[in-house]
């Protein structure tokens, strides 16, 4: 028996330990410490390529708050980034992973831009517009509907299916450029721009999306927190076995949320061609489905927490357009930017559930954790 | 069976050893120790620290403070690794073996060495083993073709074959019936008779007055007492685990005029692999009575639960549920939302309880919503009445919780199942279906389970009591009903019967089918 050998086992250095749960303030004062850290790496990547960070920083803010068309530009990013994320989030709570929010936004955007091309002259601007955003909704949560019905009836792993939607309607989009709705004026492959009746009115300079999309937001929150079916999908996410013990019809519960979460995603897409781009292209959507899952998760699902990081992340954006210009450097620093803070949040959330104990440390030290 | 070792050093001794989880004291300031040659029952309820303890000897846990010596040496045990390096073996309530394999190779899995295997050496090593302590084991038994007993002792004879002379055994009866408990015994007995140190983890008294030789006891993370066995009874010995002096005899109230409520004819379930999980299942249940179902684990006790439920697909047979006026529902084939709709009120509580019967992150509110949230008009929730209903049960039940807000993962074993039971029992149902209901609680909140359960029975309640502990099921049902591999095995009345009966019968079909197994393979 090797009783020596074991003899000079030390203490480990370093231990970790569960935490209890620790007061909501406590929490968020760690979050925003995580958020300062984030920004302060950041910087040092700003500093490694030669500029003061401080003054990259300004400028980002500068460029996001900078007058009014600095602030619309901003309020602009954030709605379709709100929208989407209201969207997955939905479906997360269920913990249904829709990363098709992309391919749902775009299918959302081809069936609004049909009646934008092809019935604006039959319809008065009133009713077509509430057309195009009806029919956005009704293609986004066909497109969201389906992974959940192959999910709810054969079990099908719906990460990889709602993925591979976002091709599909990537696909079919070019095939619409390029044939059926090709712009007979141009020999791109491109389709025309909306009529004007086709466009969404402003509201102090931003199109009504903003409206729309604070409206939607808090009908989520109500959705979610309030009504059965928001409960009912919640029980569904937490654990399928109890739902089915309450005698919840987990099948039909997917369908029905992924329906709701798609019919949002595609009512974004509806904003986004009627709103912003007055067209439909491959970059109608511009990644902003992947982006809203990283709102949505920095949230914690929560609705009216999505409005503050959606709008966060378009500073971002926004800003990191701007430093291109004035430091030559690259607009994709939002996407590092962005990946950084996610990262220090989700090392938040481990030091807001354990704690590390060191050697030698006094156990009455720790106790109070 | 003490020896001239008694009075040398300790094989394993701790001092002061201290475990806390964040606020909790886990162990406060635990000393005991255990000698060659020795078995020491270290008991307590559920939550008293025991198995911390263990975890901490068996380098799961790292103590915060305190020393561990073996044989007389301060050691620090950082892994299971250094505990068998010092001769420290434990077997787990859940075994941990793989299916596909023998029981030798389980028994080496893992162990350092020579590279190629010499399969014929170590299986006549563990044969070896196996005859010394009388445990009969088959190395070349595949594991799955095992019954948990069997599986239990490969867990014993691995850590044997580990060189451990120091054993702890986790709760190893929990899983046994009598027969296999006593079979178990006597390899202890001989193990001990080797000049091992075993430490055997339990709450049942009675078996620690018949297998142990010293009785170390606990409460609440804290080394209450040591007591020679031979010195104390089973009164004393609940005393010292509670804190104070408990009657524990169970309440079995007559109820009159019983009819029947519930009629299961020829019921047989499918695995989703289309093993049959019950086999032409017949019983009747009677309003007011307390039907306990005993039965090793798995031998279709969860089927049986969520078929009556709605909630298993039934293959073929009849659920028909009674009324005071006769009339008959069919309740097969229907979903739990349906059987509601048709006016039978049943409860369940499942076996799982975080896992099926509650949500385990929400709040006990949106838990006791769980039952209700359907009711009412309108595409919202009614909260309120749910929220004062979980302050109801609170108050009715003694439920020990920091507020009808917070997750009832937080809340312990005990009164995260009075929040399921309070839950359940509030439906005022007709039916009452409860699966091991105190498991892991302590003795307090199961005989407020137990009460529970008989005022709903004096109420004309039909109850069906999925139980474990077989001494449990004599004391508290009318009548029990044993299963044995998804058979009935027969129904007994509880007043009249004996623990060794039910034993039998709970192994009645499946001791031939093994041994054919075991020729074939």
């Amino acid at each position: 028996m090797s009783q020596t050998a074991v003899h000079e086992h030390k203490t480990p250095f370093v231990r970790i330990a569960r935490r209890n749960t620790i007061p909501h303030t406590q929490a968020w004062l760690i979050r925003a410490a995580g958020l300062l850290s984030s920004l302060c790496v950041g910087g040092l990547l700003f500093l490694a390529l030669g500029h003061n960070p401080l003054a990259v920083y300004a400028d980002m803010l500068d460029s996001a708050f900078g007058g009014r068309i600095g602030f619309n530009e901003t309020v602009r990013i954030a709605i379709p980034l709100l929208g989407a994320a209201l969207a997955v989030g939905m479906a997360f709570k269920m913990r249904f992973w829709n990363i098709g929010a992309e391919g749902q936004i775009l299918m959302g955007g081809i069936f609004a831009t049909y009646f934008a091309l092809f019935q604006h002259q039959n319809l008065p601007r009133p009713v077509l517009l509430i057309t195009m955003g009806l029919a956005a909704a009704v293609g986004g949560a066909l497109w969201g509907l389906i992974p959940a019905f192959f999910r709810a009836k054969w079990g099908t792993n719906e990460t990889l299916f709602t993925l591979m939607l976002n091709y599909v309607a990537f696909g079919i989009i070019t095939y619409l450029q390029a044939d059926r709705w090709s712009s007979p004026q141009n020999d791109f492959p491109i389709i025309d721009m909306f009529d004007l009746s086709a466009r969404l009115p402003r509201l102090f300079g931003i199109h009504i999306g903003w409206v729309m999309v604070l409206i939607l937001t808090l009908l989520v929150h109500l959705y979610i927190s309030r009504s059965k079916q928001g409960y009912q999908l919640s029980v569904v996410g937490q654990s399928e076995n109890t739902a089915r013990y309450a005698g919840i019809n987990v099948g039909r519960v997917i369908m029905r949320t992924m329906l709701i979460s798609g019919g949002i995603a595609g009512f974004v897409g509806f904003m986004q061609v009627s709103g912003a781009d007055f067209t439909l292209n491959e970059t109608t959507a511009g990644g902003v489905g992947f982006t809203a899952i990283t709102v949505a998760w920095l949230a914690h699902l929560n609705p009216i927490i999505m409005i503050l990081v959606a709008f966060f992340i378009a500073i971002l954006e926004r800003g990191s357009i701007r430093i291109q210009s004035t430091f030559m450097i690259p607009a994709t620093i939002a996407t590092v930017l962005i990946g950084i803070i996610l990262f220090f949040m989700l090392a938040c959330e481990f030091f807001i559930n354990y704690r590390l104990i060191f050697r030698n440390k006094n156990i009455s030290d720790v106790k109070g954790g | 069976m003490y020896n001239d070792t008694n009075t040398a050093q300790p094989a394993i001794q701790t001092h002061n050893l201290v475990k806390t989880f964040d606020t909790v004291v886990a162990n406060d300031h635990v000393s005991f120790d255990v000698h060659k040659g020795e078995i020491l029952a270290l008991l307590g309820e559920n939550g008293s620290g025991k198995t911390t303890l263990m975890n901490m000897l068996f380098g799961i846990y790292f103590p915060d403070s305190g020393e561990i010596e073996v044989g007389g040496k301060e050691v620090t045990i950082r892994s299971p690794k250094d505990a068998y390096d010092l001769g420290i073996g434990m077997v787990h309530q859940h075994f941990k073996l793989v299916d596909i394999f023998t029981a030798a190779d389980n028994i080496v899995l893992g162990l350092d060495g020579n590279p190629v295997l010499n399969r014929k050496a170590y299986t006549q090593e563990i044969r070896e083993i196996s005859d010394r302590y009388g445990f009969g084991l088959d190395p070349e038994k595949k594991i799955y073709n095992m019954s948990v007993s069997e599986k239990q002792t490969v867990e014993i004879v691995k850590v044997l074959y580990r060189g451990a002379e120091i054993l702890i055994l986790d709760e190893p009866t929990a899983v046994l019936t009598p027969q296999e408990t006593e079979r178990l015994f006597v390899t202890l007995r001989n193990m001990r008779a080797d000049g091992k140190a075993i430490v055997i983890i339990t709450h049942k008294l009675h078996e620690v007055l018949a297998v142990s030789d010293r009785v170390h006891i606990m409460r609440k993370g804290k080394s209450i007492a040591t007591v020679n066995t031979s010195e104390t009874n089973q009164k004393e010995l609940t005393e010292m685990m509670v804190g104070r002096s408990i009657d524990l005899k169970i309440d079995r109230p007559v109820c009159e005029g019983q009819c029947d409520r519930l009629k299961v004819e020829g019921l047989n379930c499918l695995t989703p692999d289309g093993v049959k999980a019950l086999q032409d299942v017949c019983f009747n249940l009677k309003a007011g009575e307390i039907l306990g179902v005993a039965g090793i684990a798995g031998s279709g006790q969860k089927e049986l639960c969520e078929a009556l439920a709605g909630l298993y697909p039934v293959a073929s047979g009849q659920i028909t549920f009674c009324d005071e006026s006769g009339q008959e529902t069919a309740l097969v084939g229907k979903a739990p939302k349906e059987i509601r709709a048709l006016g039978v009120n049943m409860a369940f509580v499942p076996e799982d309880r975080l896992g099926m019967g509650l949500v385990a992150n929400m709040d006990m509110t949106d838990n006791v919503m769980l039952r209700y949230y359907d009711k009412g008009k309108g595409p919202f929730c009614d909260r309120k009445s749910s929220r004062a209903l979980a302050e109801g049960l609170i108050e009715q039940l003694a439920i020990v919780t920091p507020g009808v807000s917070k997750p009832v993962r937080r809340m312990s074993g005990g009164n995260v199942q009075k929040v399921l039971l309070g839950r359940e029992i509030s439906s005022a149902p007709r039916v009452l279906i409860v699966a091991y209901p105190v498991r892991g609680l302590d003795i307090n909140s199961s005989y407020t389970i137990y009460d529970l359960l008989n005022q709903q029975k004096q109420k004309g309640v039909a109850v069906l009591f999925i139980g474990e502990d077989l001494d449990v099921l004599l004391e508290l049902a009318d009548r029990i009903m044993v299963l044995c591999g998804g058979q009935v095995s027969g129904i007994v009345d509880a007043a009249t019967t004996n623990k060794e009966a039910v034993g039998l019968l709970m192994t009645q079909f499946s001791t031939g089918e093994t041994r054919e197994e075991v020729s074939a393979g």
